[in-house]
């Protein structure tokens, strides 16, 4: 207990730095893979993208995050058997928080696929396996949250599939695709409203003690939905036909359609990541403020605290601000085989994955979610050629982030107790 | 510059793995491929008609064109199969993919082979034939300008996953396509008639390689109806 009063604004100051620091590299990167697309079909310029992205991942972190970021913070390692040390529980967060940020600089730099979530979920095992015994592990948690690695790709992947074969029904095969893009674009944009808010306000409003019933969640989502169709309506009326592009492509016009809705993807993009990925830095963040604040105490219920979620929200922005950007002029610039239509069914998919598992408190990878929604698209026969050697990177990349990231958490651990004591 | 180039920059190495996930794609490729083998194609008209006046000048600078036009076929062909291995999940079987730029190329390649023919053997163009030529070189483009008509809607079929009216509208384009072979093979027996007729004028040596000519004219048609029944394979296929 005294190693906690002594060095308190130490352990909180190094937690911030960590945290800033995990944040800032979900911003410069997740974050700006999400919404590249959206930038890169002319849907918003990289400022409009900042802003939105800055307003909605605040907004998923507060109203859809606080499950997830509990996970993180007691889901993984159960802290009971620390109540006679609290300040290793300090030392794990803070070697897990160190860990991950180290692997994703190693691994960006390589640029290999590796998830932020992954690493951080990896460096918490590492300290509880190493730094306390196996029997802190809460490993049934564990294995869900592996289960949810593979599920919520092909998930993802499985929603963009019959997004993709709607699109293609409802409006490309028809006698006027320009027409039935703009009779039922409104009603895909309703989609993105509603899913979004329905799997919030039943899923992830009750970490903020806001308790609907399912009813009357069911009734604010349809009107958030609507009033998403309506905003999205007047966007839609201004989408011309484009005669001249049309003899190149039939369906350029179609796609100047889609391209205003991907605005709507990218809200609910920034919106989805941010209720699970502000996690990973915030998490651990929480954990040691709230031990540290307690003096030693780890096991009382405190909510998250918005300053917390502030310094999360401030570090994404940051990234987005200094790096992001440039991520996601080059992706915009790249992913040209994401094409407004197809890149709408992958995004609604994806963001509609994402929000859900944060709703049920599974920290899964927004980046996989979206490469497995890519991934139905292809298996609709959407995309011209999709490199299948990802799906194997992606597992590697697990294969090899979980155990270093956790070794390298296990040794932080060790030389914070060797210094603190 | 090449139509393959812009596609060699988005295969650079890119630490993102969104970008990572797309391979170039082989439908823009076939396209591509199919506008460079139409222009070799283009080229015999205006080869059979210096081979007419004999201004063999011109005649080889031509060949020298349809030999360049091929060489970059060639280049853009051996891209799409350099981006084709098994694990990229494509919206079409792979080895009908494979299969359709073979025939694509196969018309150039024919290209190629008639002007070598007509330079190296110096032909010259026997009476008998002089009414038939042209029109059956042009039948024979038609083909080809048809095929690669229907390859310009690659782009639409992809969108549409290779089904539905669009679909629908390529098979009517592929059925045309059928009819206009069956009319080049009609001029190109017209054309065989005539040889044959006055094949005691001519010396035997020129029959034997005027009929070859004959056949690989008519094969650049042939290809090019083997490009509509591939890519119906395709659609038939999904």
């Amino acid at each position: 207990m005294e190693i906690i009063v002594t060095y308190g604004p130490w352990f909180i100051g190094l937690a911030l730095v960590a945290g800033l620091y995990m944040t800032w590299g979900v911003g410069a990167n997740d974050l700006a893979n999400a919404m590249g697309t959206s930038v890169g079909a002319g849907a918003l310029t990289v400022k409009q993208a900042i802003i939105i992205a800055a307003v909605f991942e605040f907004a998923g972190a507060v109203l859809a995050g606080g499950s997830v970021t509990s996970t993180i913070r007691k889901g993984i390692i159960d802290p009971a058997g620390l109540e006679a040390n609290p300040e290793y529980l300090v030392y794990g967060m803070l070697a897990a928080l160190l860990s991950a940020g180290f692997w994703l600089m190693i691994a960006s730099a390589k640029g290999w696929p590796v998830s932020t979530t992954h690493s951080i979920i990896g460096a918490l095992v590492g300290f509880g396996l190493v730094g306390i015994g196996a029997e802190s592990v809460q490993w049934d948690q564990i294995g869900s949250i592996v289960a949810s690695w593979i599920i919520s790709p092909a998930v993802g992947g499985l929603l963009a599939f019959l997004f993709m074969l709607s699109v293609r029904k409802l409006i490309l095969n028809t006698p006027d695709p320009f027409e039935a893009a703009r009779k039922w674009g409104p009603a895909y944009i309703f989609l993105v409203g509603f899913i979004i808010s329905l799997v919030t306000i039943t899923k992830g409003l009750s970490h903020i003690d806001i308790n609907i019933s399912t009813l009357m969640g069911t009734l604010i989502s349809v009107a958030i939905g609507v009033l998403t169709a309506l905003v999205g309506g007047m966007l839609l009326r201004r989408a011309k036909r484009d005669l001249e592009a049309e003899k190149d492509f039939r369906f350029a016009s179609v796609e100047k359609v889609f391209a205003p809705m991907m605005i709507f993807t990218a809200c609910a993009m920034a919106f989805a990541h941010g209720s699970n990925d502000v996690a990973n830095g915030i998490g651990p963040l929480a954990a040691v403020v709230s031990i540290v604040e307690s003096g030693g105490a780890i096991l009382q219920k405190s909510a998250l605290p918005l300053s917390i979620l502030l310094v999360g929200g401030f570090g994404i922005v940051i990234g987005l601000v200094t790096m992001g950007y440039r991520v996601m002029m080059t992706i915009g610039k790249r992913i040209t085989e994401l094409t407004p239509t197809r890149g709408f069914c992958a995004e609604l998919a994806a963001a509609s994955t994402v929000v859900l598992a944060s709703g049920t408190g599974l920290p899964v990878s927004t980046t996989h979610i979206l490469v497995g929604a890519v991934m139905g698209v292809g298996l609709a026969r959407g995309v011209g050629a999709i490199d299948m050697k990802m799906i194997g990177r992606i597992v590697t990349s697990w294969i090899i982030t979980l155990p270093i990231a956790g070794a390298v958490a296990a040794v932080l651990f060790f030389i914070l107790r060797a210094i603190f004591g | 510059m090449f139509p393959y180039q812009s596609l060699q920059d988005s295969a650079m190495k890119s630490t993102n793995p969104l970008s990572r996930l797309f391979g170039p794609n082989p439908f823009s490729l076939l396209k591509s491929h199919m506008r460079v083998v139409l222009r070799s194609a283009e080229e015999l008209p205006t080869l059979f008609e210096a081979v007419m006046d004999q201004r063999q000048d011109d005649v080889e600078v031509i060949q020298q064109r349809i030999f360049a036009i091929e060489a970059e076929a060639d280049v853009i062909k051996k891209e799409v199969r350099r981006h084709l291995p098994r694990t990229i999940l494509l919206p079409v079987n792979r080895a009908d993919l494979i299969e359709l730029l073979s025939m694509q190329d196969r018309i150039a390649n024919v290209a190629q082979d008639v002007a070598g023919l007509v330079v190296e053997r110096r032909m010259e163009v026997p009476d008998c034939l002089r009414d038939h030529l042209m029109p059956f070189v042009q039948d024979c483009l038609a083909v080809c300008r048809y095929a690669a008509t229907i390859i310009e809607e690659l782009d639409e079929l992809l969108e549409t996953g290779f089904s539905g009216p669009e679909a629908q509208t390529v098979s009517e384009m592929i059925d045309e396509l059928n009819r206009l072979e069956h009319a080049s093979d009609e001029s190109g027996m017209a054309i065989s008639r005539a040889l044959f007729r006055h094949e005691d004028a001519i010396k035997p040596v020129s029959v034997i390689f005027w009929h070859r000519l004959i056949e690989w004219i008519g094969d650049t048609a042939d290809n090019a109806e083997a490009v509509g029944e591939r890519l119906q394979l395709m659609i038939d296929t999904r």
